[in-house]
């Protein structure tokens, strides 16, 4: 965490928090830098929405201090709100009135142009349907309309709890390239997830998160690396021969071989994925 | 307080009540009625209007207090208060921006009452003050369940008895002495009988000391909930 101190959005010092005698986080360090995609990858009941919720104002930490944009997380005002974009664990869409009625109220709320509606339903591909209303929406559609609505005042940090969670892979797609949009703006982006290929494809740095406890930090494609005890490649031949080489210098020479010959099918390394990572640290399967 | 926040949460609530067929209807049921029975029900010896006066009470115990509760604890429930509330909508920017719709919509359903009852004059300046003090006591009753519960299931199993008795003490009260006395002290009685004396009334200490205990006593209570279980 060599980052610069003024390029901080989130800063987290030793967050624990309690409820009665369970200890659900317990002494959370964190940065998260400017224009950073950032996820706290664990499993359900990890204490990934405590946090989230420790961090945009509604709870209350049982010690320790987080800042979000330099400012205490317990005195957050219009000025911090006014930059933050929030995806809830649910929805919080008002299910009776239309997709167009959801955004238009926020636009009077933050006093925008309403002009930010129809673009914010671009963005997101929901505009054919914007005077339906929200119970008439798939989930896909939902998880649209509710981050089009955290971007509706064009926010500085983007908070975004399980944005994919329960969706089919085509909504997964469009959020994921939603989110990436956003990088190139240079919005910092705090996400909760259990899906660790999310993780892995969209991320910056992720936390893995057990028991209160954050077991590993950095890049995904680090992390990965890290553990690659093995540190083999193997490959698989059009014969359907399969090796398994160490990673090394006559290896190198081996498979340049194959190569020249034309008769690899495919290479391989054996990085471990970000699952077999968690697995290997708390010796419990992630679902 | 933001007068376009509020204003914000007042369009919205007016949208979504439209759409929401459990709360339009404590906003109609009442008013229709009374056009209905008015003028199809003539007992010889009934007093004059005398299902105006009866429903209008009802109407004051029943639709405030019943549509305060279930927008509250419905918008609890699914989450929507809370994201008002992270966009740095003010609690009081919410309860006015709901209230002052509920009591729009509920001085609209007391214009049928004062037609129906062909109220003129000071009989009808007397009659919408009355049903104004009655309709904010119940809304502030409304207010202080809502937010005492969780979702809108809890809210209701609190909300309706409470409103039945506000709003049968007073009929009760009229064919029992015994519950009169009780009902005296409560405020849907003294509205009751304020409305008893429509065009002559001379309020006495006790109407206004019952009236301004109870909205005391609720404004307590709701202060209460408010600092035990906050908005969202
Ligand atoms: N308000 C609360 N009171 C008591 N326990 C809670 C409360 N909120 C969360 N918890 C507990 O904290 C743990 C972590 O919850 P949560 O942060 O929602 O997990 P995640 O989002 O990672 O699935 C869970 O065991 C949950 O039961
Ligand atoms: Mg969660």
């Amino acid at each position: 965490m060599e980052q610069k101190k003024e390029s901080l959005r989130i800063e987290i010092q030793g967050i624990s928090q309690s409820f009665g005698e369970k200890k659900v986080l317990d002494n959370i360090q964190l940065n998260i830098g400017d224009g950073e995609i950032f996820a706290l990858l664990g499993p359900s009941g990890a204490g990934k929405t405590t946090l989230l919720k420790i961090l945009t104002g509604q709870l209350v930490q049982t010690e320790g201090t987080a800042k979000i944009l330099g400012t205490d997380t317990k005195k957050l005002t219009d000025k911090e709100y006014s930059k933050i974009g929030m995806m809830l664990d649910t929805s919080g869409l008002y299910e009776r009135l239309s997709c167009y009625d959801n955004l238009l109220l926020f636009t009077q709320i933050y006093g925008i142009s309403k002009n930010y509606i129809e673009e914010a339903l671009l963005k997101v591909g929901l505009m054919e349907a914007k005077k339906r209303p929200v119970n008439k929406l798939s989930k896909g559609m939902k998880q649209r309309l509710v981050l089009a609505r955290a971007l509706m005042n064009d926010p500085w940090i983007l908070f975004l709890d399980e944005p994919t969670s329960g969706l089919d892979p085509a909504s997964t797609r469009e959020i994921h390239k939603l989110i990436f949009s956003l990088k190139e703006k240079g919005t910092t982006v705090f996400l909760t997830t259990h899906n660790m290929e999310e993780a892995e494809k969209l991320c910056d740095n992720i936390a893995l998160l057990h028991e209160g406890n954050i077991v590993e930090y950095g890049n995904p494609k680090e992390i990965c690396r890290r553990y690659n005890h093995q540190n083999k490649i193997e490959i698989l031949l059009k014969n359907g021969k399969q090796l398994s080489l160490c990673n090394s210098e006559s290896s190198a020479k081996e498979i340049y071989g194959y190569l020249q010959e034309g008769i690899v099918e495919t290479i391989h390394s054996t990085e471990p994925n970000l699952e077999n990572v968690f697995v290997e640290l708390t010796g419990r399967s992630f679902e | 307080m933001n007068p376009k926040k509020i204003s914000a949460i007042f369009q919205k609530q007016v949208k979504e009540t439209l759409k929401n067929k459990e709360v339009l209807i404590q906003f109609l049921m009442f008013p229709i009625l009374v056009v209905i029975m008015e003028n199809s029900i003539k007992v010889e010896g009934m007093p004059e209007h005398y299902f105006v006066q009866l429903f209008a009470t009802m109407y004051i115990g029943m639709a405030p207090l019943v549509s305060m509760t279930s927008i509250i604890a419905e918008e609890k429930e699914k989450n929507t208060l809370r994201m008002l509330m992270l966009s740095n909508v003010k609690p009081m920017e919410y309860l006015i921006g709901i209230g002052s719709y509920i009591l729009l919509a509920c001085m609209i359903g007391a214009c049928v009452f004062a037609a129906t009852g062909e109220y003129k004059g000071r009989e009808l300046a007397e009659f919408l003050c009355i049903m104004m003090v009655g309709i904010l006591i119940s809304m502030l009753t409304g207010a202080a369940i809502g937010v005492w519960s969780k979702n809108a299931m809890s809210a209701s199993s609190v909300s309706v008895p409470v409103m039945m008795v506000f709003s049968f003490l007073p009929m009760i009260a009229s064919f029992n002495e015994h519950v009169k006395k009780v009902s005296d002290f409560v405020w849907s009685g003294q509205i009751n009988n304020l409305m008893n004396s429509l065009g002559a009334i001379d309020f006495d200490m006790q109407t206004v000391l019952v009236l301004l205990a109870n909205g005391g006593v609720v404004f307590v209570l709701f202060q209460i909930a408010y600092k035990k279980c906050g908005l969202a």
